[in-house]
């Protein structure tokens, strides 16, 4: 019972900023993530040769580098050269980088998916290649990669903990204070895990509906 | 500038992919109002013909005019040739994302910058003209070959083409559903539309041509009035070709 106490009296209200503070690191992450994943998508499938090569470079970079070196290039390395910035600046900018390089190859792979006529179908109408990516075949690719961009929203969830390695307190951050604090380690974590857990079964139930939503009769 | 009924003007069309030769200098001119035929064996070229007059194929050489202005060439004015020119696909190519109005209205607003409003009563006039008024909010795989041939020749008619490219329109189709898309292109034949098409449906091609054009390892073969098919002699390797439909 003293546990119960301890959990609704101090560990939920020590966690309330961390929690509002990693909502902020996903909702702004993720919008940036599939933009500019779409982008990089398109640049790879559409793109000039000089495009095609540096979207994949893109990808390559930030798929290939482990997400928290790249924290720590962000915050602790950019000042030497003049680049400060905050630490939340600094994780949000380095899980853009990540998410929409895993975003932009599930959205790559529904682009290709997508049969060629509809596009040469658009060109013979008289739009022009952008109208077609943006009217044709974004809007059927996009819903395609909805299960994989879930996926990577998933992810970005639970690695946005990594917030914390470059001094944001965050959900994880605020429960590891209060865990030392009080020494209760087994609760804290436990509920800190149960945030996660609730904060992933509630984006899995909100991206089912949202699939049934703009689903395209078959 | 031409002043007579010219609207497609094709002169020395080339095209190779790799080592073939798919088209060897073909050229026709095309009449308003009128109806060439295209068949063939398979393979001869028919399909990039077409597709070298909207330049969805960049041809190696020759030109195309429509209304004397040339659509080779034409760089970012593409566009406004393609718009121009209506072209119909033996997989119909609807968008799947969208309703049979919304597969109309699209161009309309996005490349003749109409107002929804605009776009939606054309659409529906259009899909009127094809039997489709009551299928307009339906999915493409909620329609059936025929009828989402139908739609695709509204979409393709919404945009006011000086003329209609029709490749192999019923190829796909059960043979008891290309009726309906055949009957609709002879409607437009009867409302004075130009129109190109390739096809293998030898009667249909018969009463519907003014002229037809047989073609064979990327040349224009033979040609000349349906009439003469049966007996003249520019027609020898054409009825060779079509003796093997039983129904002439």
């Amino acid at each position: 019972m003293d546990q119960l106490a301890f959990v609704i009296n101090t560990l939920l209200p020590a966690l309330w900023g961390g929690f509002v503070v990693t909502l902020g690191l996903i909702a702004l992450t993720a919008p940036f993530g599939v933009l500019i994943g779409a982008a990089v998508a398109v640049g790879r499938v559409y793109g000039s040769r000089p495009v095609q090569f540096l979207a994949r470079a893109y990808v390559t970079f930030f798929k290939g580098t482990p997400l928290l070196l790249l924290l720590f290039i962000l915050y602790f390395g950019l000042p030497s050269i003049g680049i400060s910035l905050s630490p939340f600046v600094a994780s949000v900018l380095g899980f853009i980088f990540c998410n929409s390089a895993y975003d932009s190859e599930y959205i790559r792979g529904s682009i290709r998916s997508i049969k060629e006529g509809q596009f040469t179908a658009g060109l013979a109408l008289g739009m022009a290649r952008g109208q077609v990516i943006r009217h044709v075949i974004l809007p059927q690719a996009l819903r395609r990669s909805i299960p994989g961009l879930v996926n990577e929203f998933v992810y970005l969830i639970k690695y946005s903990s990594l917030a914390y390695m470059v001094t944001v307190v965050e959900l994880t951050g605020a429960g590891k204070m209060i865990a030392t604090r009080y020494f209760t380690y087994n609760e804290t974590f436990l509920v800190v895990g149960l945030v996660y857990l609730s904060l992933v079964t509630v984006t899995t139930i909100g991206a089912h509906l949202l699939e049934r939503r703009v689903a395209i009769p078959v | 500038m031409t002043t007579d009924d010219t609207i497609l003007r094709v002169e020395g069309l080339a095209k190779s992919f790799g080592t073939t030769e798919v088209l060897k200098e073909i050229s026709f001119t095309v009449r308003k109002g009128e109806t060439k035929v295209f068949i063939g064996p398979s393979g001869t070229g028919k399909s990039t013909l077409l597709r070298c007059i909207n330049q969805l194929i960049i041809p190696d050489a020759g030109h195309v005019y429509l209304h004397g202005e040339e659509v080779t060439h034409a760089g970012a004015r593409i566009n406004h040739f393609r718009s121009k020119i209506g072209m119909v696909f033996q997989n119909f190519n609807l968008f799947d994302h969208m309703t049979a109005v919304r597969n109309v209205e699209i161009a309309l607003m996005k490349v003749k910058g109409m107002k929804e409003d605009e776009a939606r009563e054309k659409a529906l006039f259009e899909l009127r003209r094809v039997g489709m008024e009551d299928r307009a909010d339906h999915y493409p795989a909620q329609l059936s070959g025929g009828q989402a041939q139908r739609v695709s020749i509204a979409r393709a008619l919404a945009m006011d083409p000086d003329v209609m490219l029709f490749d192999e329109p019923t190829s796909a189709l059960d043979p008891e559903l290309t009726g309906e898309v055949l009957e609709v292109i002879r409607g437009l034949a009867r409302a004075g539309m130009t129109m190109l098409i390739v096809t293998h449906e030898m009667r249909f091609a018969l009463s519907i041509a003014d002229e037809l054009l047989f073609m064979e390892h990327g040349t224009i073969l033979e040609r000349g009035a349906p009439g003469d098919l049966a007996t003249s002699p520019t027609f020898e390797r054409t009825r060779q070709f079509a003796g093997r439909f039983a129904d002439l």
